[in-house]
């Protein structure tokens, strides 16, 4: 809910869309090479692969009347360049994000990192990211899952991945 | 319940300008959303309803009332016009995606009899989109 609202009132939430371009591989270390392979097919090949990722955010919360705007989108814009594409765009995320030292970088992973980076930004809440690795394949972590301790991932029918 | 989308798209200008601020300041706060002239865009619009399918026509609302309601409320109003200028509901707001979704959504409201408006999506650009939906009866995950 954002600041202030009630059943019934309006509710308006910002959309915004972002592009990077990155590498992974998918690798666990808790299974054996041949589980590895069997498991994640191709994308466990060696020396990983990539994709052109969109990140799309919502963001809740009330529309300051001197703007018009949740969230000023040059301050949105920064924010999200620093902590997301400064860190991830023509990066690998095996190598170069510390998250996915220890984890593997699907996109189920990666909406949650996403998440965690973006969610003190601030006037506005982060309501949801949503994650598109190619056209076909996409996932999306919500505020909600805030207060589920499974912290699950939902996939883009919103069914518990 | 079964949500059902409609997309119009239409193209319109805009300025973002707030009278009550000093030209610099809206410089600061607008960029180059404060050109004076204004600029603008091709918004898509997308208008989902929520409803049971009528047991005899098995339709939640019939799509080609949509489209007339659509055509009246939206596409008359905003259609190649300049919404600081030609568009009273949005007098005395900025005319940001936030404010056009939720006029959009006020003037929709009350015209749809069958089933009831359940989401207004306008997108600014493919970048850029707001959402409007009343609190309670949203489903988060589109």
């Amino acid at each position: 809910m954002g600041t202030g609202a009630h059943i019934g009132a309006l509710r308006i939430e910002l959309g915004r869309r972002y592009r990077f371009a990155a590498s992974h591989r998918l690798h666990s270390t808790q299974l054996s090479d041949a589980e590895n392979g069997r498991l994640y097919g191709k994308c466990n090949n060696p020396h990983g692969h990539g994709h052109n990722y969109v990140v799309e955010i919502s963001l809740s919360g009330d529309v300051d009347p001197a703007t018009g705007m949740i969230a000023n989108l040059a301050d949105l814009d920064g924010f999200v360049e620093r902590e997301i594409l400064e860190a991830f765009d023509h990066r690998s995320l095996n190598e170069e994000v510390p998250a996915f030292r220890d984890k593997v970088p699907t996109t189920e992973n990666l909406c949650v990192e996403i998440f965690q980076r973006l969610k003190s930004f601030s006037p506005a809440r982060l309501e949801r990211v949503r994650v598109e690795e190619t056209t076909n394949n996409s996932f999306e972590y919500t505020a909600d899952n805030l207060t589920d301790p499974t912290g699950v991932a939902v996939n883009s029918e919103g069914n518990t991945l | 319940m079964i949500l059902l989308t409609r997309k119009v798209e239409f193209s319109a200008s805009h300025r973002y300008n707030n009278p009550d601020l000093s030209p610099e300041e809206n410089r600061r706060i607008f960029g180059k959303c404060n050109n004076p002239h204004g600029h603008g865009h091709n918004y898509t619009l997308e208008v989902t309803v929520a409803g049971e399918p009528d047991p005899v026509t098995g339709m939640v609302l019939d799509l080609s009332e949509l489209k007339k309601i659509l055509e009246r409320e939206v596409m008359q109003r905003m259609d190649h016009r300049h919404l600081n200028y030609e568009v009273p509901e949005l007098a005395g707001q900025i005319p940001t995606c936030e404010n056009v979704a939720k006029v959009i959504w006020q003037l929709l409201e009350p015209k749809i009899t069958q089933g009831r408006l359940h989401r207004v999506r306008l997108y600014e650009s493919p970048d850029l989109f707001a959402d409007c939906y009343r609190n309670g009866a949203k489903e988060a995950r589109t």
